[in-house]
C-alpha cells in the first residue's frame, strides 16, 4: 500500500465526512461535572447495606443486644 | 503550591481550574472521534471524572496535564464506541437528500462510505478519523492512544485496506 493510495482514500473520506475542526461545547460543563461528583458521593457501597441488614436482623432476633449497643454508643 | 500539585493532592478548587482550562480541548478531541455534540459533552465529563478519581496517580512533575487528559479522553471515547458498536453518526454531516439528482447521488456515496467506516474496529476507526479526516499529526495520535507512531501508520494502512475492500464491494473505486 502506497502513500498515494492513502491520499486517495483521504480525499474520498473527506468528501463524505467533514472535519469537525475547532468547536466548543454549547454549554458550561462544570454544573454537569458537579452533578456527577455529588451523585457518586451519595452512592452507598453495597457492603454498608449488608452491614445494616445484618445489624437489624441481629437486633430483631436478639433484642437483649439493644441495651449493650446503646451503652457502647 | 502549583495548580497541578494541588490537583494531585486532591484540591477541588484546583480541579475546577483545570476543568475550566482544559474542557474545550478535551471536548474537541472527543468530538473528532465520536462526532456527536451531546455524546462529546457527556464524554468530556466522563473524562474529567476519571481524571478526578485518578488524581493521586497523576505526577505533577511531568507537567503534561493536557496529554494525560487526552489519553483518558481517548480511552473514554473508545469505550463508548466499543459498548454498542456505535456508528459514525450522520446528524452532523448536514446531508440534504433528494433536492437534486446530484445531491441524491452524493448522499448515497456518503451513506456507502459511512457504512464502510462502520465496519472498522473502534481503534482503527478512531485512527482513520483522526489521521485522514481531521489530519492530526501521527505523533499526537500516537501519544493519545499510548502507542508508537509506527503502530499508528500500521492502523492507517490496515484501515485504508479494509475500507478499499468494503467500498469495492459497494461498487466504489477510490
Amino acid at each position: 500500500m502506497s502513500e498515494r493510495e492513502v491520499d486517495e482514500m483521504k480525499r474520498l473520506l473527506k468528501s463524505a465526512v467533514k472535519p469537525v475542526g475547532d468547536t466548543e461545547p454549547r454549554r458550561d460543563l462544570w454544573p454537569g461535572m458537579l452533578a456527577r461528583m455529588s451523585q457518586q458521593e451519595m452512592k452507598v457501597p453495597w457492603w454498608d447495606w449488608v452491614l445494616l441488614v445484618g445489624a437489624s436482623l441481629a437486633l430483631w432476633f436478639f433484642p437483649g443486644m439493644v441495651p449493650a449497643l446503646l451503652y457502647h454508643l | 503550591m502549583e495548580l497541578l500539585e494541588r490537583f494531585a493532592a486532591g484540591d477541588q478548587e484546583a480541579f475546577e481550574s483545570l476543568f475550566r482550562q482544559y474542557q474545550g480541548d478535551v471536548f474537541r478531541w472527543v468530538m473528532r472521534i465520536v462526532r456527536n455534540r451531546g455524546t462529546a459533552e457527556d464524554l468530556t465529563i466522563e473524562t474529567f471524572w476519571r481524571a478526578y478519581r485518578a488524581h493521586a496517580r497523576f505526577d505533577p512533575k511531568t507537567g503534561h496535564c493536557a496529554g494525560w487528559l487526552r489519553r483518558i479522553a481517548t480511552n473514554a471515547a473508545l469505550d463508548y464506541l466499543r459498548t454498542a458498536k456505535r456508528e459514525v453518526p450522520l446528524e452532523d454531516q448536514a446531508i440534504e437528500e433528494g433536492k437534486t439528482q446530484r445531491r441524491a447521488e452524493q448522499a448515497e456515496l456518503q451513506q456507502k462510505i459511512l457504512a464502510a467506516m462502520n465496519t472498522l474496529t473502534p481503534k482503527v476507526r478512531a485512527v482513520i478519523l483522526l489521521a485522514l479526516i481531521e489530519e492530526e499529526p501521527y505523533a499526537e495520535i500516537a501519544d493519545a492512544l499510548a502507542i508508537s507512531v509506527n503502530v499508528v501508520k500500521v492502523r492507517v494502512f490496515r484501515g485504508v485496506r479494509a475500507l478499499r475492500k468494503e467500498l469495492e464491494k459497494a461498487g466504489i473505486r477510490p
